[in-house]
């Protein structure tokens, strides 16, 4: 059942970027060209995108926040508080690569099901990318558990 | 501003806030996809069929619009196959070193107002912004 449930829930996101186009890397791409804000060709439609996901999950996590998960013991809440250089240094790489395509990981995915060449080369570069950085993390001075206690921001 | 879609927008964003209400509410498990992907890759991980099954639904939904006359195009994507391989290295290891992208940091994490996640939703969006100010701009066309 937690499976199915799964399941229904990365359908029903799916079908948001579908809705929303963000699974148009021209989409992403036309909201990232501010360039486009003095010639009028900017595409302000992700900001409306988060704005409205915001505002769903905003309402909904308070609603359900004190409440146990249906099917498992507690809500893995995201604990860590710390602005730190991981953090920083993970989210600027990531937004060069962003910005290099216009695919984050979800559209990555998504699109998958167009068969698209250009996005199985960019999925297995990113499956890649996120293994290399596991193992790297292991043989790092990091210790793995303290990071793992910390994974579950996204 | 001709290729602004507020209302498919709006819509589509509300769908993505359901599905990260819903997975907190049956499974507690916060919708960042960077997260639920990159735990697969992670030898360490004993709880794949979660995420196997979310990641089964975000392709199905796509599938399921051209089964109802919607088939979602390829998207276009830079001549460079290096370019595209750089690009998903990059997003790969950034989200996971970051612990988060869009859906984790950008919608979550944004809505509990935590402020490591804006912190990197701020950095994530102003360094794509610049790249494809470069990009587009000083070293393409």
């Amino acid at each position: 059942m937690p499976a199915l449930a799964s399941l229904l829930c990365g359908f029903i996101f799916g079908s948001g970027l579908v809705i929303s186009h963000m699974v148009q890397t021209t989409k992403v791409l036309g909201f990232l060209d501010v360039f486009g804000i003095p010639s009028g060709t900017w595409d302000p439609s992700l900001i409306v995108v988060m704005a409205a996901g915001l505002v769903v999950t905003g309402i909904g996590f308070a609603l359900i926040r004190p409440r146990t998960p249906v099917f498992a013991p507690k809500g893995l809440w995201p604990t860590a508080t710390d602005i730190d250089r991981p953090l920083l240094a993970g989210a600027a790489l990531f937004g060069i690569g962003w910005g290099l395509v216009g695919l984050c990981p979800g559209p990555a995915i998504a699109d998958l099901a167009t068969l698209s060449p250009g996005v199985f080369v960019f999925a297995i570069a990113m499956a890649v990318g996120m293994a290399a950085h596991d193992l790297w993390q292991a043989r790092g001075s990091r210790p793995i558990e303290q990071k793992l206690a910390t994974a579950t921001d996204g | 501003m001709a290729n602004f879609t507020p209302v498919s927008a709006a819509i589509g964003g509300a769908l993505i806030g359901l599905a990260a209400v819903l997975l907190m509410l049956f499974t507690g498990r916060i919708a960042g996809i960077s997260g639920i992907a990159g735990g697969l890759f992670n030898p360490r991980t004993d709880d794949r069929l979660w995420r196997l099954a979310f990641i089964a639904g975000l392709i199905a939904a796509p599938l399921a619009a051209a089964l109802i006359g919607h088939a979602v195009p390829m998207p276009q994507m830079p001549g460079s196959i290096i370019t595209i391989a750089v690009a998903g290295l990059l997003v790969g290891f950034g989200t996971r070193l970051g612990n988060g992208c869009t859906s984790g940091h950008g919608i979550c994490g944004i809505a509990r107002l935590s402020p490591r996640s804006i912190a990197a939703t701020l950095v994530f969006m102003i360094a794509a912004i610049i790249v494809v100010a470069l990009t587009h701009h000083v070293i393409g066309d």
